[in-house]
């Protein structure tokens, strides 16, 4: 009797796991893994005439031409340094924003971290808010703060005309894109951070200042060690959506300012080579795995060395 | 206070003044009675008004309507069952298929939902792709959320629930779905916006035909720009505060159900 119910609640139990996780996984297999296959496939495919893609086996009675499955995309993708430039002017783009955001983060983690605990879910409130207001408003509001009649236009315009120096347009430039993307994506920097920092055993501190380190010892030698794995963690959450976005060097960007997205993008929409796309998309992928994989593996290291010491 | 801790208050002030100022000239120009976004001239209502009378927006902002409902009911359905699992059962596949695309660039998603979409299914790009794309991109969101929700709570609740004779489905209906509630609804809250907000799977997985918010709002940006956007943006900002303050509410362990995303993602 009792062995049944045992074994019949184990039915009901695969029973239940079977019910619950089968849709979302059915559902992600077919919208999210069968996607990223036809993705791969496509990049090994001959782009069709018109955009679109050739088929891979030659129609009956058509005059050969390309069919069939090639690395075209990709020895198009190596064969030209152009496209090197824009993937290592993409990391530099990424790199930079990530250190500028972790700049402006870290004191205010820092501070929010020290805080009371009544003000703290207020403070970090305040960093999310704006960055729940549409994406698109958020660069848009650079478009009117930098541009030719703006306020600040007119100040550093005025300012560098004193010392002779010709008048700057500050939006559709680099300077702008990357003030996008630092915007865009402060909150990632702050958020992780903030989670180590309050972890942090305020007595470590106390011990430091006893045994006679100065503010900055305290700093370097103690809360920044032990922040590291918030530091490697949100510089990936900054770094990665920085790698493959298109928007911001897009609206804030001028024509130069192509970034890996602004290329991807381009051969969907304008001139319609999907392999190249397909192939562009994988090489992004591939240099997002490698950062994450990094990061994560960076932070696992500092762990260990701090555990060993 | 000493001179360390004014530092670090002034480094803060500096971070949320470049946080905040921006949206709050969004907002002001929104009622500036100027075709430029330069100098203050008047209050005016205008731009709000021709926002109103613009069809083509209006229609927009229905077809985005219907959007944001539709994937964030598909993606909360699909992204409790995907939290639940999660947490109940150690499963190797499902959190990399569930968590991936909340981490990824999002182009790679659009990219790949649009290849898909017309080689294999051979649909026309429309409202359908971009529901299908909106709930793939939501799920794991949603899925974030009620884990966070499950971790916090205490197992026996479950085991007492079996012990007295209930059926798993008993079990879930009863006592794990009431509990979980304000997460659910919290996630759908958040589907919502993110489906209202997103740019850049929309762009991808849109067809020709019908006009989509986000993609309305670029083609303003990128055109003409004029105060409507301005009266858009604020008008949308209204609406996001309204939903994060109801899902704070909700959820009120937690400030937001926004901040326990970026937790999780800063905890991988």
């Amino acid at each position: 009797m009792i062995k049944g119910s045992v074994k019949q609640d184990a039915r009901e139990n695969r029973a239940a796991k079977f019910l619950v996780s089968g849709p979302p996984l059915l559902f992600l297999v077919v919208f999210f893994v069968a996607p990223s296959l036809i993705m791969v496939l496509t990049s090994f495919r001959f782009p069709g005439e018109f955009g679109g893609l050739a088929p891979i086996a030659a129609p009956a009675g058509a005059s050969p031409g390309e069919y069939g499955l090639t690395a075209e995309a990709y020895q198009f993708f190596f064969g030209d340094i152009l496209y090197a430039r824009i993937f290592l002017k993409s990391f530099g783009v990424a790199a930079t924003t990530t250190l500028i955001c972790l700049i402006m983060a870290y004191p205010l983690a820092l501070l929010i971290a020290r805080s009371k605990k009544s003000f703290r879910n207020l403070m970090v409130l305040l960093v999310v808010l704006p960055f729940a207001s549409n994406f698109l408003i958020r660069i848009y509001a650079w478009m009117i703060i930098l541009g030719p009649e703006s306020g600040l236009s007119y100040f550093i315009n005025t300012v560098l005309g004193a010392f002779g120096i010709g008048p700057v347009a500050l939006l559709f430039s680099p300077f702008a894109v990357l003030v996008g993307m630092v915007y865009v994506h402060l909150p990632f920097m702050v958020l992780p951070l903030y989670t180590n920092l309050e972890k942090h055993d305020s007595s470590l501190l106390d011990a430091a200042q006893d045994l006679g380190a100065t503010r900055w010892q305290r700093f370097w030698r103690v809360t920044w060690p032990l922040s590291l794995p918030g530091v490697f963690s949100g510089s990936a959450l900054v770094f990665i959506p920085v790698l493959g976005m298109f928007a911001v060097p897009d609206i804030l960007g001028g024509t130069g300012d192509i970034l890996i997205g602004n290329l991807i993008k381009d051969q969907f929409l304008g001139t319609r080579d999907w392999p190249f796309g397909s192939a562009l998309s994988i090489m992004l992928t591939l240099a997002v795995l490698s950062i994450a994989g990094m990061a994560t593996w960076f932070a696992r290291s500092t762990i260990r060395q701090r555990a060993e010491s | 206070m000493n001179l360390g801790n004014a530092w670090l208050w002034f480094a803060a002030a500096v971070v949320y003044a470049f946080l905040y100022i921006p949206l709050v000239i969004v907002v002001v120009y929104s009622f500036n009675d100027s075709k430029l976004n330069a100098e203050w001239v008047g209050f005016t209502l205008f731009w709000y008004q021709a926002l109103f009378n613009n069809n083509e927006m209006l229609t927009a902002a229905r077809n985005s309507l219907i959007i944001a409902v539709s994937a964030s009911f598909g993606a909360t359905v699909l992204g409790t069952m995907a939290g639940l699992a999660i947490h109940r059962y150690k499963l190797k596949v499902l959190p990399i298929l569930v968590f991936t695309p909340v981490a990824m660039p999002e182009i790679l998603l659009g990219v790949s939902l649009l290849l898909f979409f017309l080689q294999v299914l051979n649909l026309t790009l429309g409202m359908i792709s971009i529901i299908i794309a909106h709930t793939t991109f939501c799920i794991g969101f949603v899925a974030i959320i009620v884990r966070a929700r499950l971790q916090g709570m205490d197992e026996s609740i479950f085991e007492a629930a079996r012990d007295l004779g209930a059926s798993p489905w008993q079990t879930f209906r009863l006592v794990t779905l009431p509990l979980i509630m304000p997460a659910v609804v919290a996630g759908a809250l958040m589907s919502f916006t993110l489906s209202i907000d997103d740019f850049v799977i929309t762009f991808f997985t849109k067809g020709v035909g019908e006009p989509i918010l986000p993609i309305q709002i670029y083609t303003m940006i990128k055109v003409a720009v004029t105060p409507e956007v301005n009266a858009i943006s604020t008008l949308l900002m209204l609406l996001t505060l309204v939903m994060i303050i109801i899902a704070a509410r909700l959820e009120s362990r937690a400030p937001s159900s926004e901040v326990e995303i970026l937790h999780e993602k800063s905890r991988k």
